[in-house]
């Protein structure tokens, strides 16, 4: 094995896109091979990360497309699927093939272009990622397995679930003001603003003004942030989001010559996990705990070294769990560390300073390429006002399914 | 090798509400629904046994947005059955607004639905249903 560095990154503005699957990804594409100092008949392989295209667009086998619209039609081009982490798997087995000396130079990245389906379609979608046989027809979403988690936790450490919704609120707050500050993310605005606008909105129509003392009485109130799945309301869930993002992966030597700041794949983990049901009590993830010590292991490091994490919060009980399971806090500890704004830029440690899946959105085949996206903007100090100060060790966590698929990236600076 | 309990027998069964499993010869573990080898122990040595279809509520949520093909609001939750297993099915009998968390620990019993296949399913389904 070599060491292997990200020495470009690219990622389309997400939210709602009229362009394809491929001309999404392609933008990404060429943002990262120009930003790396390469063209494209330098990519020797790309990994590409898509979900639904099926559902979509019609379209199956999307990689060789990709390759075709930037000009390298014959370069081997392999689809990764691993629902909502397929960006992130696709990374790290482009990350091995580097490492292992077969290639010196690859694309990796993903698109999905969600609000191709509506609403109702993209949910049934989605729901393919859990056991069709055995979990399926019972009806279940991904809300749904997340709100069940929500539940659990709440009954296993005795935290009253209206405390622990007001911690789930605070999850969302951060992360929408963390996104505010993103000009990539589906929404750039704080819940306040959010607020705001609906008040500006109902005085200009002469309809009833609403008075909300606080951003926990807008959580609270149903007519806005109406339930999507017991406890879960609205603002508890990632939007469905069209975006692109990819990296360009090379060979340490190689790196060098590109960019005066590569940043180094330090160390990856990825589990699997079988039906939800199987695996009991989710609270505590082992795909997860073990994915993450994988990393942690790979890169000779221990939780509190990670300077910022970008992780899976596709609902806000789910980052409160990710932080646990990936050790920066105990469990039953990380709804807590969340209202103590231990998780926010400047705080322990930095959770989702580019807004995360809840402010950014998640295009699920992309999602994880984003996600190293930030995490080597964050290094390189490229952030602006979301800047971690002196990150110099990042990781990201993204988890396809009902934890079925987990994969962790750690990433440090090379200079 | 022959697949000791498919998901054609064990469906057929759960249509007359009886819940089948697989016992392990190696470790005694209890594997539903099935799977080629022992959950517990990747034991191959199994034997078909009908489980009593009974056990406790662990987690639930009330389904308000649905998938296509489900009709909103409806229960689902994870039971632990007696034999130790963990198995995802739709509580009902219970009022949808009335699901609050003291259902927790509740004890159930199995039945079943049928549910029509859609586009994507490979034909009709079995959900597992669980009535306090
Ligand atoms: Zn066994």
């Amino acid at each position: 094995m070599r060491e292997v560095a990200v020495v470009g990154v690219g990622m389309t503005r997400f939210g709602v896109s009229e362009n394809t699957n491929v001309e999404m990804f392609s933008e990404a594409a060429m943002e990262a091979i120009n930003e790396s100092n390469l063209e494209p008949k330098d990519i020797e392989a790309l990994f590409f990360g898509n979900v639904f295209g099926s559902h979509e667009e019609g379209q199956a086998n999307m990689a060789p497309f990709a390759v075709a619209d930037i000009g390298v039609p014959n370069i081997p081009a392999t689809r990764f699927e691993g629902a909502c982490a397929s960006g992130s798997v696709a990374v790290r087995d482009a990350f091995i093939w580097v490492a292992s000396g077969y290639y010196d130079i690859v694309l990796a990245g993903g698109t999905e272009r969600v609000l191709a389906m509506d609403t109702p379609a993209a949910t049934r979608a989605f729901a393919m990622c859990s056991n069709s046989y055995y979990e399926g027809p019972a009806g279940i979403t991904f809300p749904g397995v997340f709100a069940m988690l929500a539940h659990l936790y709440s009954h296993k450490y005795a935290i009253p679930l209206p405390k622990l919704k007001e911690q789930m609120a605070m999850v969302a707050i951060k992360n929408h003001h963390n996104g505010k500050l993103n000009p990539k993310a589906h929404f750039q605005a704080t819940i306040r603003d959010l607020m705001e606008a609906r008040i500006a909105r109902a005085t200009q129509r002469g309809q009833p003004v609403p008075t909300w003392a606080d951003e926990m009485e807008f959580f609270r109130d149903i007519k806005v942030n109406p339930m999507i799945a017991d406890p879960l309301q609205l603002y508890d869930c990632c939007p469905f989001t069209d975006g692109a993002a990819a990296l360009v992966l090379a060979s340490i030597d190689k790196a060098r010559a590109l960019t005066d700041k590569p940043v180094l794949v330090a160390g990856v983990g990825q589990c699997s996990a079988g039906s939800l049901a199987d695996q009991k009590d989710y609270t505590q993830m082992k795909s997860r705990i073990l994915s993450a010590k994988q990393a942690y292991t790979q890169a000779g490091i221990e939780p509190p070294d990670v300077d910022l994490c970008e992780l899976h919060d596709c609902f806000t009980i789910a980052e409160i769990v990710a932080m646990e399971c990936l050790g920066f806090f105990e469990f039953g500890q990380g709804s807590r560390a969340v209202a103590r704004g231990e998780t926010e830029i400047g705080g322990k440690i930095a959770i989702n300073p580019s807004g995360g899946l809840k402010a950014v959105g998640h295009p699920i085949g992309a999602t994880g390429a984003r996600q190293i996206y930030e995490v080597v903007k964050q290094l390189r100090g490229e952030c602006g006002e979301r800047q971690v100060a002196g990150a110099t060790i990042g990781m990201t966590d993204t988890l396809g399914g009902d934890a079925g698929t987990i994969c962790n990236i750690i990433l440090r600076r090379g200079w | 090798m022959e697949y000791k309990l498919t998901h054609k027998a064990y469906t057929a069964a759960l249509r007359e509400n009886r819940l089948l499993g697989l016992k392990c010869n190696a470790c005694g573990g209890y594997t539903v629904p099935p799977k080629k080898v022992c959950i517990e122990c990747a034991g191959e040595d199994l034997d078909i046994v009908e489980l009593r279809g009974q056990g406790e509520i662990r987690t639930f949520t009330v389904i308000r947005v649905a998938s296509e093909g489900f009709q909103a609001p409806y229960i689902v939750g994870i039971i632990e059955l007696d034999e130790g297993p963990w198995l995802m099915g739709n509580i009902i009998g219970v009022n949808c607004d009335e699901a609050t968390m003291d259902m927790i620990g509740r004890r159930v019993k199995l039945g079943h639905a049928v549910i029509p296949g859609d586009k994507f399913s490979a034909g009709e389904r079995v959900a597992t249903t669980f009535s306090l």
